[in-house]
């Protein structure tokens, strides 16, 4: 188990702005880059490659499908789209787009969408997206990562430059601790081990990576064996991490700031059902919408806490 | 490819592409008629005349592109690339079969010459114009046409892309609208009315020209003008005939998605050939 950069110092930083420079990181080493955005670069970051690189920047304005399409005829010219906006926008108006023309004809065209989830707080339901994993996983041709910090959303950012094909990264508003070890290095669909459990494995993505590292701590004082994994990558779904957690344990508990249907728990129990059935516990939004209020109440009322991941295992090690 | 300026040949050439299409169809059993026909004069213009392309270089960087938008006119774009000769003529007879590049709708991924998949109205414009602005940054020539249908244009995404094609000054786009006139459902004007189709396009900041699609002279000229049109984008606004060239087809809402029966397949080769006959 690798030691955490924030150990180290470390600072919480959104995944949102280590996009924004990560972008910027690119657009001074490639060309092809392109960044689309639908009025919301301030929000999304994208701002700051806007001011550097004008030339390779296109303000579609409040027009997601159209942002989809031009991203794609972009990439058909040999450059490299980054279209970002808000994931509920992204993913849910311009679902068909990002079918049709992206998913369908393998595009090399990045989505990269920012206030995921219900940490974008104040602004409400209809701005937290808690299906976009479930409708951009079940495409086939696209790649679904989820990273957990600002270190792993960089690595990510340059990962898939590198990789030809459609990719939908899911990115926060709100400041999150630094997770990973200083010597991680992301590759696509390889999840990260930090402890392998021999009563609980907790399978996590996003910010729910910290919450389910602090539950390990609480189980391990009360004497419970529980690990965690950063599944970061959730389509293709790293099998073979999966596999050698439930083996370990017997139980799995997933953990993700999205609806318990088709997310990270739906992609997991559909490859451990038909693989090596064990029980799975789903930790997430529970087929509801969101609400208004501070995130760390939110998180609260959602479930979405160290507390409750402790109480789901223990009681489903009682039976 | 060398393209020709010969309008007598143009013409004749835009019946071989309407009789292939009829022959494509009626082999394959479903398919849509009278929207391929009604574009066919367009396409063999920009095939066989106006457009930069290379069959034997689908992805040469300077080519011309070509985006159907309408994309349930595929047996007219499919009969353009073999005649042009992306691949042998043969392979018309698979359309819609399993196993067969000629998939209902195009697929780019299956089938080279087919720059873009489409099916699913009102996307094309939008995919058209990120071609149109890579192009651009890439300093080349290479022009954009986009074919859309007039019913087509009931689609939100088309006017977020008209929108966008003039913001961006992309003078290397030619959108052109199939005016046939109608639909599956019946008239345009019943089911959503689309006029005036020109005010509409001219107030989104766009150069249009409005022409008898089916007038090979007009179709010519207005491409030519199109491309002299500098800081805007250009609309053709073709005036067509659904069903044209068949005249028990023409004007038919029925022929939307009905293809010939082998009776009809018959009768309208014959028509066609008594026009090159005579």
């Amino acid at each position: 188990m690798g030691e955490r950069a924030e150990s180290t110092g470390g600072k919480n930083i959104a995944t949102r702005d280590a996009y924004g420079e990560a972008l910027l990181e690119l657009g001074k080493k490639r060309n092809d880059v392109v960044v689309l955005d639908a009025d919301l670069s301030g929000s999304t970051k994208t701002g700051a490659f806007a001011k550097a690189f004008p030339g390779r920047f296109y303000n579609m304005g409040i027009s997601e499908q159209d942002l989809i399409g031009t991203a794609g005829g972009l990439s058909l010219t040999g450059k490299l789209p980054f279209a970002s906006t808000f994931a509920v926008f992204e993913t849910g108006r311009a679902w068909e787009q990002i079918r049709q023309t992206i998913a369908y004809s393998h595009l090399n065209v990045k989505l990269v969408a920012t206030h995921s989830g219900i940490t974008v707080a104040e602004d409400g339901a209809s701005h937290q997206a808690i299906e976009d994993i479930a409708l951009m996983r079940v495409l086939p041709n696209m790649t679904v990562i989820v990273p957990s910090d600002g270190i792993e959303t960089k690595q990510v950012i340059a990962a898939i430059a590198d990789y030809c094909g459609p990719v939908y990264v899911r990115l926060g508003r709100s400041k999150v601790p630094v997770v990973m070890p200083e010597d991680y290095k992301f590759s696509i669909g390889k999840a990260h081990t930090y402890h392998t459990g021999k009563d609980a494995n907790i399978i996590a993505a996003g910010i729910m990576v910290d919450v389910a590292l602090k539950a390990m701590g609480i189980l391990k004082n009360e004497g419970v064996d529980a690990g965690v994994i950063n599944m970061s990558t959730i389509k293709p779904l790293d099998n073979d991490a999966v596999l050698r957690a439930a083996k370990a344990s017997g139980l799995i508990v997933t953990a993700e700031e999205h609806s318990i249907i088709g997310g990270l728990g739906g992609a997991v129990c559909e490859f451990l059902s038909e693989n090596y059935p064990v029980p799975v516990k789903k930790i997430g939004i529970k087929d509801t919408f969101g609400c208004s209020g501070p995130s760390d109440e939110l998180m609260k009322l959602y479930g979405l806490t160290a507390d409750n991941i402790v109480k789901t295992i223990k009681e489903a090690l009682k039976k | 490819m060398t393209q020709v300026r010969d309008i007598g040949r143009l013409k004749k050439q835009a019946r071989t592409v309407r009789a292939e299409i009829l022959k494509m169809l009626t082999e394959a059993g479903s398919g849509h008629t009278g929207g391929s026909l009604s574009a066919a004069d367009i396409v063999t213009a920009l095939y066989f005349c106006k457009m930069r392309h290379n069959p034997k270089d689908p992805a040469w960087k300077e080519r011309d592109r070509f985006v159907l938008s309408k994309g349930h006119a595929a047996p007219l774009l499919y009969t353009a690339l073999a005649l042009s000769g992306y691949f042998d003529k043969s392979l018309l007879k698979t359309l819609r079969k399993i196993g067969s590049p000629l998939q209902g709708h195009p697929c780019s991924k299956l089938l080279p010459g087919v720059e873009i998949s489409t099916g699913s109205l009102g996307q094309g414009l939008s995919i058209a114009n990120g071609m149109a602005m890579g192009l651009k940054m890439d300093g080349l020539n290479s022009r954009v046409y986009c074919l859309l249908g007039d019913g087509e244009t009931q689609e939100g995404q088309v006017w977020e892309a008209a929108m966008s094609a003039s913001h961006y000054r992309l003078d290397n786009i030619c959108a052109i609208i199939d005016n046939n006139g109608l639909q599956i459902d019946g008239h345009c004007c019943d089911v959503m009315a689309l006029e005036p189709i020109v005010g509409k396009w001219a107030a989104f900041g766009w150069h249009v020209i409005d022409i008898d699609g089916h007038d090979m002279v007009a179709v010519i000229n207005a491409l030519d003008e199109a491309e002299t049109v500098k800081k805007k984008p250009t609309a053709i606004v073709a005036r067509t005939v659904k069903g044209k060239g068949v005249s028990f087809f023409e004007g038919k809402v029925k022929y939307h998605g009905i293809t010939p029966t082998s009776d009809e397949l018959e009768k309208a080769l014959g028509e066609l050939e008594d026009i090159d006959n005579g």
